[in-house]
């Protein structure tokens, strides 16, 4: 593996042996000495050119516990606010001796960009590129739901290898601006499960509907009639991202639409988990009584998140390939 | 010298040896703990485990018995192909104080060893860490040796020792072989 840009093509078995990696690694989180000498004398760089709480301090977090150097970059108070193109920034950190470059950025493709330019000689990590990927985001989703529902065991050490055969998740909300959406979309479908979308079709990407493995409901109930997921999803409604133009009439109508409250949760199996990937709209997308319920697996996101980007940051940095 | 240079009853009477050695040296097995390296000292520490049990019966091989892998830890990883990480399993007690004694199938260099230790120091304090290998072929790389030896191979560093278990291969045997690049 040389980078991490998109969860698209990504084949069953890489994505399986990302997994079990992340599950080895969040046995060591358990320890009374969390760092691991790994990865001594990479540098990682987090370069952030877009606002991150969770993502950027995961990275972090996960590069640190690996031993590795962490440069933290953000656009606000850096040069890109004078006028500094990605180019320049790229070639500036290249300088400075990067092996990976885990990068948030708001335009669509800015990872892939940066990977296949020949800017830089180290792994890039895409952190979320505008509406399009999140992989890292998208695979720990995975991991939290084998972890859960696929084994039986509550240390998921019987998941080891398996994908998430048979599986129905739904993804619920704001899919148009999600770049979860977008990677989960086809990681999960690649992992073996069935992939449910719930949004008012103002907030669906054109031609969804003509992509075979994906479902596509206009409101939540009639998803909740027609199926027993196992798992749900919701997901933020990005407002910041809503300029210009009217997606649904008022805040109210969508959370009556689409939002996960009490009467709703009921009608889940009594298996099924409750995702967010944070940060959440308490009261729009998901009510305060579905975020707190016992099912609700978001704080659990969050821990999982680090050890699966230890994961990725391993098999990208660890080998002879990276060396070169 | 090539060929096979133990078989199954050779290897289990190593392992019942080494089992009476451990017992001996620790006055007793009580507070040993068995820690085996992936992949093949793994199968090896649950057949001294057993052995132990059969001698002091203070000893219980399922509370008694882990796996310890030293992937991460490795000073080689920057120039291989990336390593799958093993699973680490500790005995439920830790091991605080505890007997730890190492199971590894051949010792060659001595880093995995250096490794193992490295892993061990940040899962606790052992008492004591001792070393119990079946195959010792020489060819240190570091000051590090064996507690507990099941037989010692003189080899050249081309040849290549392959131990073969019923566990993971099917059949008990320790082969000699002279290396591809030789």
């Amino acid at each position: 593996m040389r980078h991490l840009l998109t969860t698209a093509g990504m084949s069953r078995e890489d994505a399986v042996h990302i997994l079990d990696t992340a599950a080895q690694m969040a046995a060591t989180q358990d320890r009374e000495i969390r760092k691991l000498p790994t990865l001594r004398g990479k540098t990682v760089v987090n370069l952030f050119f877009e606002d991150s709480t969770r993502t950027r301090i995961s990275f972090e977090a996960a590069a640190k516990r690996l031993s590795a150097d962490v440069i933290n970059f953000s656009a606000k108070g850096s040069s890109v606010s004078k006028g500094e193109s990605l180019k320049d920034t790229a070639l500036t950190l290249q300088a400075m001796g990067a092996d990976a470059v885990v990068v948030r950025h708001w335009a669509s493709g800015a990872a892939e960009l940066l990977a296949t330019s020949g800017w830089i000689h180290g792994s890039v990590v895409n952190a979320g590129d505008g509406t399009h990927q999140h992989p890292t985001q998208a695979l720990l989703d995975a991991y939290t739901i084998r972890k859960h529902l696929v084994g039986g065991d509550a240390n998921g050490a019987q998941a080891d290898g398996k994908g998430l055969d048979g599986l129905r998740v739904a993804i619920v909300g704001d899919i148009l601006h999600s770049r979860v959406a977008g990677s989960n979309g086809y990681l999960l479908n690649t992992l073996g499960a069935k992939v449910t979308v719930v949004a008012p079709p103002t907030l669906l990407p054109v031609g969804i509907a003509a992509r075979p493995e994906l479902e596509v409901f206009y409101t939540l109930d009639e998803a909740l009639s027609a199926h027993e997921f196992d798992a749900i999803m919701m997901l933020r409604v990005q407002r910041e991202r809503m300029t210009g133009a009217a997606f649904f009439p008022s805040p109210e109508e969508y959370t009556r639409m689409y939002g996960l409250d009490a009467a709703r949760m009921k009608r889940l199996p009594e298996h099924a988990i409750i995702m967010h990937p944070g940060p959440m709209n308490r009261g729009l997308e998901i009510s305060a009584e579905a975020a707190d319920a016992a099912n609700s697996v978001i704080v659990e996101q969050v821990a999982n998140g680090v050890a699966v980007r230890m994961a990725a940051l391993y098999l990208l940095l660890a080998g002879e390939e990276a060396a070169e | 010298m090539t060929g096979t240079i133990l078989g199954a009853p050779e290897i289990s009477r190593a392992i019942t040896r080494i089992a009476h050695e451990i017992v001996e040296r620790n006055n007793g097995a009580a507070d040993v703990v068995l820690l085996g390296i992936p992949t093949r000292g793994l199968p090896l520490a649950y057949r001294l485990a057993d052995a132990l049990a059969g001698i002091d019966s203070a000893f219980s091989p399922a509370e008694r018995t882990g796996s310890l892998d030293i992937t991460m830890h490795r000073d080689d990883l920057h120039r291989q192909p990336t390593r799958a990480i093993g699973v680490t399993t500790l005995p439920a007690a830790g091991l605080d104080d505890a007997t730890v004694v190492l199971v590894d199938d051949v010792f060659h260099t001595g880093r995995t060893i250096r490794a193992a230790l490295d892993a061990i120091s940040d899962l606790g304090r052992p008492r004591v860490v001792q070393l119990a290998v079946l195959v010792d072929r020489g060819h240190r790389e570091l000051p590090i040796r064996a507690d507990f030896v099941g037989k010692n191979i003189p080899t050249s560093r081309s040849e290549r020792v392959d131990v073969r278990l019923a566990e993971i291969d099917g059949e008990d045997a320790v082969v000699l072989r002279q290396g591809e690049d030789a």
